[in-house]
């Protein structure tokens, strides 16, 4: 009984860990491509966090208006950059 | 079932190997199927060691003493709860539960992560295989969990009294899972240095982790102090014993790790600090497991000592040349993108925190392993107490309550002059108000813990000021009532709003530290019934002693209980009664008599606590068995007796046993010694556990995932569509504009309201 248990856990493993090389290449490349979608998404995300927390900053005194415009600019230029570049992958 | 077990590990470790090949094959060739093979061996191995741990917790819950890790660890009569826990009461199961855990967290990483970090994620995979490797291969080739019984006993030891403590069953749990947290943004700096993908995608993605593994840890390092504090009977909550240090290590150096990211995530700076602060907290942790299992020093957790200490030694070896290696061989890749602008601003804080941190760290690092540095250079082992460890640390941490405060007002890059007056001035004047209060109410014998206080002030208003202001802006903003507009502003930037709480919670902490301890009072008296003692306003009196035998489940003899009742006054007021008993487990060793071995086995304290926010008032009982021990040594005399001569059966010996320990308990109550009592007051001590479960309150805030910017793709300016998806982030309707970004409308302007 033991020894059909440990035959079977070896195949189910060995099932599941080979799977991506019986499948080949064509869903490894189309998950690169979604790869690169998801890290551009990631940094788009965290562009805008920043944009928010300048603004954050300008509200609660620690900012003043011409630096937290001058900050705004400049990561909303970024966040333009990183929209391009989503789009570029469409 | 044991087999199945071993098959389980063997699967884990030979899956492990593979994975660490596949991944840096994929890696090398560029082939994405060995990579995702890769990745799907490190849920192999999660799932092969997930079910060696549910079956060697099922063998516990039955008591299946075929096991022999469970015979040597449980019994049973030992409570079905601590039968669940005390798998990692022992070695093999510590181990087990470390792979467990660490294979967890690094399948849910690499999940996560399985369309992002292409070319770092590999190397990553192929490091937490190592680590998981390392971790399997200790328990295939020097310390199974699933060693066989033979012959199977009846029954079995039981676990260490010592540990029946709820706290101390969660707390190694709590710790590992700080440790093998920490291990995905180890693997991960590793991954990316290789690749020289050295941007801050990687730290976004793996801070999740590294918070939950702080929170984790810091959880278990409170949990530890308040077990100490409750249960080990010296009326202390943080000894500086090296195993406690050992986990404070990578706490610290985990926290100055996650300031200094932000500083690397918004400014492109301290690349080289970054991935050798989280390079080393990944060997701390590493450190920290070692120091348990491996017993080179002293330390109240002696019951966790072993042997495994030379495979730790190459590990830590290997872990510490390759960091190095890496780091010096990137120099050129890790070159800052921006200089500090100005000393008076955000990341000239961060800088200044993380080097206090990283002091701190040293001076426990020093303190933890002087011993050994002592003998190396003296041939003598000397160690360092606790008022070594006080001198350098409490100066630092009042510095590190400042930054704290200060770094909440000051804004990135430059801070103005009038800036720092406006989010200064309400902070430094409650600080000031504190101080005056404090001088006034006569507190000016302890300079530091009054410096602390008036810095933890400060931090207090920083922080209420951040609140109320945002709060103003955001009910500025939209229709929002005060209470929903503080939840709005706290969900909509759960970082920041996370990390002040954290810090109240922290400051709150401190407070309790500095006056627990600067401003405590305790005393040891001899008291017999009747008697009285006082301590700073309460007057404690022993009223009588307590005496039973615990009969377990089985009806076997658990153990005895000696102790005290006391009728506690404070300025001639009732405060209350008191209890505290000494326990006394029977030894399992052959060499002690059926009665004295009773005497001479384990014993713990039952602390009798009455707390309260303004103190605590702690005590515990040492009873006297001196005068016992006459008893005992005759009982061991008879019982010696009738078992040579076989007068009795083992059933009427057992009966005969429980008469004879019943009448020494009583014995006791009757014609009692004088007890030893401990006596402590401790200001404040509440404040720790209110201030430690803030500061995780506020590590949940922080971790939990922010809303979706992005509602779809709109079709319009890219200009526009910045300014939409942060409007709809915001929760308030944007008004797109196709102008360029440099004269966009102000977020709030954005708004019609």
């Amino acid at each position: 009984m033991e020894l059909l248990i440990v035959l079977a856990l070896v195949a189910v493993v060995a099932v599941l860990v080979t799977a991506p090389l019986r499948a080949g290449r064509a869903e490894a490349e189309e998950e690169a491509e979604s790869a690169e979608r998801a890290e551009l998404d990631a940094a788009r995300e965290a562009k805008y966090r920043e944009i928010r927390e300048a603004e954050l900053d300008y509200r609660t005194g620690k900012l003043d208006e011409a630096e937290w415009r001058m900050q705004d600019r400049r990561l909303r230029g970024e966040a333009i950059e990183l929209l391009r570049a989503l789009d570029a992958l469409s | 079932m044991p087999t199945v077990g071993r098959a389980c590990l063997l699967i884990a470790l030979a899956v492990a190997v593979y994975g660490i090949g596949a991944s840096l094959y994929g890696a090398r060739t560029g082939r994405r199927e060995w990579v995702a093979s890769g990745r799907r061996a490190v849920y192999a191995v999660g799932a092969a060691l997930g079910l060696a741990f549910l079956l060697l917790e099922v063998a516990f819950a039955r008591s299946d003493f075929e096991f022999a890790l469970v015979g040597s660890h449980s019994s049973t009569t030992t409570p079905l709860f601590y039968r669940l826990t005390g798998m990692w009461s022992s070695q093999e199961g510590s181990l087990l539960l470390w792979a467990t855990l660490l294979s967890a967290w690094s399948s849910l990483i690499l999940f996560l992560t399985r369309r992002r970090l292409r070319e770092v994620a590999p190397y990553a995979t192929a490091v937490l295989l190592g680590l998981a490797a390392f971790f399997v291969g200790l328990m295939v080739f020097l310390e199974t969990p699933f060693a066989q019984a033979s012959p199977v006993p009846a029954e079995g030891v039981g676990l260490n009294p010592l540990l029946r403590h709820p706290s101390m069953m969660i707390h190694p749990p709590m710790l590992y899972s700080g440790y093998t947290l920490f291990a995905v943004p180890f693997a991960f700096a590793v991954g990316a240095l290789v690749t020289r993908r050295l941007g801050a995608e990687w730290i976004r993605s793996t801070r999740p982790f590294t918070l939950a593994a702080w929170g984790f840890l810091g959880v278990g390092i409170i949990l530890g102090a308040r077990w100490s504090y409750t249960e080990l009977g010296w009326g202390g909550y943080w000894a500086w014993d090296p195993v406690e240090n050992a986990s404070l290590m990578p706490w610290i150096t985990g926290t100055a790790f996650l300031h200094s990211v932000m500083v690397q995530e918004k400014r492109g700076m301290l690349k080289v600090w970054n991935v050798s602060l989280v390079l080393a907290t990944g060997v701390l942790a590493i450190l920290g497991t070692f120091l348990v299992r491996s017993g080179i020093l002293e330390s109240i957790h002696a019951f966790g000592a072993s042997t495994l200490g030379t495979p730790f030694l190459v590990l830590i070896g290997v872990l510490i040349a390759g960091s190095v290696a890496l780091v010096v061989s990137r120099a050129p890749d890790l070159r800052t993108e921006h200089r500090l602008d100005s000393i008076f601003s955000r990341e000239s804080m961060f800088l200044l925190n993380n080097l206090v941190l990283v002091g701190i760290c040293f001076v426990v690092f020093w303190g933890t392993f002087f011993p050994l540095i002592s003998e190396a250079l003296t041939g003598t082992q000397s160690s360092v107490g606790p008022p070594w460890f006080n001198r350098y640390i409490a100066p630092l941490v009042i510095v590190l309550v400042l930054l704290m405060g200060v770094g909440q007002t000051i804004a990135w890059r430059r801070a103005t002059l009038a800036g720092l007056r406006r989010t200064m001035l309400g902070p430094a004047l409650l600080a000031l108000t504190v101080l005056g209060g404090l001088l006034v109410g006569g507190v000016t014998e302890k300079p530091a813990a009054l410096v602390l206080f008036v810095f933890a002030a400060f931090v207090v208003g920083t922080v209420w000021q951040e609140l109320w202001r945002g709060t103003k802006a955001r009910r500025a903003m939209s229709d929002d009532s005060l209470p929903m507009a503080v939840v709005s502003l706290v969900r909509r930037n759960r970082r920041r709003y996370g990390g002040y709480v954290v810090h109240l919670g922290i400051a709150l902490f401190f407070v309790g530290i500095a006056a627990s301890s600067a401003f405590q009072s305790a005393r040891d008296v001899q008291l017999r019934p009747g008697q009285s003692a006082s301590i700073d306003g309460y007057q404690v009196r022993y009223d009588r002693p307590t005496g039973q035998v615990v009969a377990a489940a089985n009806g076997g003899l658990e153990r005895i209980d000696l102790g005290a009742v006391m009728s506690v006054s404070r300025d001639g007021k009732a405060v209350g009664t008191m209890r505290s008993r000494r326990s006394f487990f029977p030894s399992q060793s052959p060499e002690f008599g059926p009665v004295s071995r009773f005497f001479e086995g384990e014993t713990t304290s039952e602390v009798a606590l009455d707390a309260g926010l303004r103190r605590d008032l702690w005590t515990v009982v040492s009873p006297d068995i001196n005068k016992l021990l006459p008893r005992v040594a005759e009982g061991d005399r008879v019982f010696a007796r009738a078992l040579r001569s076989e007068a009795l059966s083992p059933a009427e010996t057992a009966n005969a046993l429980g008469v004879a320990v019943t009448g020494l308990a009583r014995s006791y109550t009757t014609a009692p010694p004088p007890a030893t009592f401990r006596l402590i007051v401790s200001p404040m001590v509440t404040w720790i556990w209110i201030g430690a479960i803030v500061t995780l309150l506020g590590g949940l805030i922080a971790i939990w995932p922010a809303p979706s910017g992005a509602p779809g793709r709109v079709r319009a300016a890219y200009a526009a569509r910045v300014a939409v998806d942060l409007g709809a982030a915001a929760g308030r309707p944007a008004r797109p504009s196709t102008e360029m970004p440099a004269s966009m409308p102000a977020l709030d302007r954005a708004s019609p309201s």
